[in-house]
């Protein structure tokens, strides 16, 4: 596709003699560097909560960011009304940031290489709403139909399709169409009188509504709710203390995004305020530990995962980009901002929220390579421990190192075998250190189901993740039991 | 466009906004128009890093046809943009269930205070960027030039922000309100042999004269990061644990989504069920107020047009009412407490006021002096407590109190208990309660905790 048929082009009447223009206001007073990311997000949501859909919302945004960048600085403004004086005020704002004579732009774009991962594209609305009532029915009747017990159910669909422009000074073009769908479920179960308890499953990606027709069913959210909800119902209080840990493939790959991904962004490492800074070549973690940060992968059915770009938010293609090589620290995760002022190049990780933001390195799908061992020996191996399967959220200061992630469906493993399951509790450990006391690796890599928000500074993006079954000899565990 | 042109013109577009949707055949409608500017600045080792400002607008509706809802939302306000919102609405509004609760409040809830609440202070529009930029200049500075230990940061940074929020209905409500706020935050990282640790300091207002002053917030921030070099973990055992307001004010927040109504009609929550029944200690009265002048939790009217009141929620240990909206009120047989929350769109949920534990009469230090052997927590990270259930567990940093003084610092370690017994065992609480938030809380003594360490 040429930008002349490109959806700003079309619908907004932007030429490329416009968008040069743009440029060379917003580099007016200087700067090394400047760029355009249009914008223009249009959602869907639909809501099931107590049998009734009690809601259903679309709406539209769209605006304009431009950035000027002077060394170090930044200066930013955005615009909701896409009028060329409009742009061009936001434009002289951002040029703020430089107190100079004017750049030059590059004459003419090149349109950058893009992936092509998504499905064939329509509009999100153009599936009948029907559809989307009819997948929230029966999520919602499935998890009921799952046990007796179950009381609550909350389901959710949402949908959206964000369009981008992305023009940089450098003369570079990208545009997008980028799909997004997710489905959700909650799940309250209670035994005759006893307290309730809650189980949570979702999934999605860069997908279209068919995906939940076809390879991801409501019923499959729905009963993976119902199922947790259930399993909290005999669980036991968590134990208190060091112990060894298995986690499960899958979602528990959030270990990954806390303990080694933020880590080494690479904003935290260029300021020398990440516990990973200057660490590059160095062992950080077991040799049975290689993790990949990749905004390229698809579903097996096809369709990007949830952290996967054809272009980042910046305009460059995203990559595979290797973090950790068998235990060694090899490489951080770059934007423009900080590629330029580290002297390197972008690893396709410059990501924001919205128009109204400034792009920041960020994680796209983060995952373990798969090891050598069976998932079954691995449990087996341990007389004492703890095993997840499920985790909630986490969080981690970059500087300390310290991170934290929430078990929601665990089990405590007693002779190499799961027994109890234990209520949920956080896990608490060093980014730099955690790593090291991985023992096996197993052969059964999974990616999560595509649940993720990662927030950073404010912004949130959507992320994947994943892992193999792995046992970590030694981690501390929140609960209360001694 | 002068202030009062500008609220005439945006209280005239949701009400037309609502007549609109009234013709297109819903039975009731509801409109919210937000619009507001922002600025921020960062200035990272004395040099600005990045400098920001812009201003947005967006409008969304509610309809009802009948007892089915309807919602959508849109940056565009033109009339063609409006238009095909009010159409999407009721488009949707086609497709959804039945629900025998959905419903606007009666008319009689409608309402508002009066008075000026000291939501909007001209004085944050008329600040220069230079002054912003001086100010968080200075705060860094005085975090930089606190001590030897301090010789980087994730930068300091200024932001403010004005705006404005109009809502209207079909019931013949029509209100606006302005806010500003603005805030200085400064992010020191602190070295030594033993490693590295960050911390901040932050003062907010919707006032500029709120502000504390730069160079207080950069010491402060200064010395929280430097009082954390060589944390340890400590062993696995139960004891006291203090929460400073900061982290406390987590707590008081588990504890508002214990009591927000969407959690109890569904029977969610740990205290659904419980009203009128003792389900704290002596020292625990909690209040949500969204009347009191110029705090973060406090508007004329909530999201739906219902009066902002005081609401006290729990009495001496006893749990009097719930917060809710006019649905969750519907559900339960109770009136709303004026605490309908949402953006600009959608079915409204229930959100805080100024949420917050009343104040004790002792000092922090006093409340420290009384433990021998306990932990003061400073930072919470991940984790919390479960809504459902009361399980509550979560990462956190801090100081070891030895004799009923603060000791070394710790970190690396998790806290764990559940909410229901942590509620009965609020031993004390401090005098320093501050609204830094729209959820607030002074110093906490909970009796006994899990600590999870080595």
């Amino acid at each position: 596709m040429g930008f002349s048929q490109s959806f700003f082009a079309a619908r907004f009447g932007l030429s490329e003699r416009d968008l040069e223009s743009y440029l060379s206001e917003a580099l007016s007073a200087g700067g090394d560097y400047a760029d355009l990311y249009f914008e223009y997000l249009a959602t869907s949501s639909i809501g099931i909560d107590e049998g009734i859909v009690k809601s259903a919302t679309e709406g539209v945004t769209l605006g304009v960011g431009i950035r000027v960048i002077v060394g170090e600085r930044t200066g930013y403004a955005y615009s909701d009304d896409l009028s060329p004086e409009k742009i061009r005020k936001a434009a002289r704002v951002a040029a703020c940031i430089a107190k100079g004579p004017a750049s030059v732009v590059r004459s003419g774009f090149e349109e950058a290489q893009a992936h092509n991962l998504y499905p064939m594209l329509r509009a999100p609305n153009e599936m009948g709403l029907e559809e989307r009532v009819s997948l929230v029915k029966r999520a919602d009747e499935a998890a009921r139909a799952y046990d007796k017990r179950v009381f609550q159910v909350q389901a959710t669909y949402a949908d959206s399709l964000r369009n981008v422009l992305i023009a940089t000074s450098e003369g570079r073009l990208s545009f997008d169409r980028q799909p997004m769908a997710r489905m959700s479920v909650m799940a309250l179960a209670r035994e005759d009188r006893g307290s309730p308890q809650h189980g949570y499953a979702g999934g999605g990606g860069r997908v279209l509504l068919d995906y939940f027709l076809s390879d991801k069913t409501p019923e499959f959210f729905a009963r993976e709710a119902a199922r947790q909800a259930i399993v909290q119902l005999s669980a036991v209080d968590a134990p208190a203390g060091e112990t060894t840990v298995v986690l499960g493939p899958g979602w528990p790959g959030i270990l990954l995004h806390e303990a080694v991904g933020h880590g080494l962004e690479a904003d935290f490492n260029r300021k020398g305020t990440s516990a990973f800074s200057g660490r590059v070549g160095q062992q950080v973690a077991s040799p049975l530990c290689t993790v990949v940060d990749n905004g390229t992968i698809r579903h097996d059915a096809g369709g990007g995962r949830r952290g996967s770009l054809n272009v980042d938010d910046e305009g460059m293609p995203t990559q595979e980009n290797v973090l950790i090589e068998n235990g060694v620290l090899r490489g951080y995760l770059q934007d423009k901002l900080s590629s330029r002022l580290m002297k390197t190049s972008s690893t396709g990780s410059g990501r924001r929220e919205s128009y109204q933001h400034i792009p920041m390195p960020r994680m796209t799908n983060t995952y373990m390579l798969a090891g050598q061992s069976d998932p079954e020996e691995i449990v087996r191996s341990v007389k004492k421990g703890l095993y997840c399967a499920t985790f909630g959220g986490g969080q981690v200061d970059i500087t300390s190192g310290n991170f934290v992630f929430s078990a929601t469906e665990s089990y405590l493993i007693e002779d190499g075998k799961l027994t109890s399951p234990v209520r949920g509790a956080s896990l608490i450990g060093n980014g730099p250190e955690a790593l090291k006391y991985v023992s096996m690796v197993g052969n059964d890599l999974k990616l999560d189901e595509g649940i993720g928000v990662c927030g950073k500074e404010g912004q949130s993006v959507p992320v994947g993740v994943g892992i193999p079954t792995v046992r970590i000899d030694k981690m501390t565990v929140g609960g209360t039991a001694a | 466009m002068s202030g009062a042109k500008l609220k005439e013109d945006l209280e005239q577009l949701a009400a037309d906004t609502v007549e609109r949707a009234i013709a297109g055949g819903a039975t009731d409608a509801e409109c919210t128009i937000s619009e507001g500017e922002e600025f921020s600045v960062g200035v990272r080792l004395r040099e600005v890093e990045s400098l920001k400002e812009a201003g947005s607008r967006g409008a969304g509706i509610r309809v009802l046809v009948g007892q089915r809802a309807g919602s959508s939302y849109t940056s565009d306000l033109s009339p063609e943009g409006v238009a095909k919102m009010v159409g999407a609405a009721l488009a949707l509004a086609r497709i959804t269930g039945e629900d025998p609760h959905a419903g606007l409040p009666e008319s009689a809830d409608l309402g508002r205070i009066d008075g000026d609440l000291q939501l909007y202070d001209d004085a944050i529009a008329r600040m220069s960027t230079e002054w912003k930029i001086e100010q968080a200049t200075a705060a860094e500075k005085a975090a930089l030039d606190f001590d030897p230990r301090v010789q980087n940061s994730e930068g300091a940074s200024f932001d403010s922000h004005i705006g404005r929020r109009v809502f209207a209905n079909s019931r013949g409500f029509v209100g606006s309100y302005r806010t500003s706020s603005c805030g200085l935050s400064v992010v020191p990282v602190a070295k030594d042999d033993s490693g590295m640790e960050r911390d901040y300091w932050h003062t907010s207002s919707r006032m500029a004269r709120g502000l504390e002053s730069a160079e207080l917030v950069g010491r402060r921030a200064a010395e929280r990061a430097i009082r954390r070099l060589g944390a340890r973990k400590v062993a696995t055992q139960k004891v006291p644990v203090i929460f400073e307001p900061r982290t406390g004010r987590s707590l008081l927040g588990d504890l508002f989504g214990a009591v927000n109504g969407s959690a109890i009609y569904k029977d969610a929550s740990f205290l659904a069920g419980k009203l009128g029944q003792k389900i704290g200690a002596e020292t625990l009265t909690v209040v949500d107020d969204a009347t009191l002048p110029g705090l973060f939790g406090t508007a004329p009217f909530d999201d739906e047009g219902v009066a902002s009141r005081r609401t006290v929620v729990i009495d001496k240990g006893v749990l009097k009412s719930y917060l809710l909206n006019t649905y969750t009120g519907r559900k339960l047989g109770m009136k709303s407490t004026g605490s309908a929350s949402r953006g600009i769109t959608g079915n409204a949920g229930v959100g805080p006021g100024n949420f917050f534990l009343e104040a004790g009469s002792q000092t922090p230090e006093q409340l420290i002096a009384n433990v021998r052997n306990g932990f003061y927590v400073t930072e919470l990270i991940g984790g919390g407590g479960n809504t459902v259930t009361g399980d509550y567990s979560s990462g956190a940093a801090g100081l070891w109190i030895e004799n009923g003084e603060l000791t070394y610092p710790v970190s690396g370690i998790t806290i764990a208990g559940n909410l229901k017994q942590m509620l009965m065992d609020v031993e004390q609480v401090g005098s320093d309660l501050e609204f830094r938030s729209s959820i607030a809380a002074p110093t906490i003594v909970i009796r006994e905790m899990t600590i999870s360490g080595e």
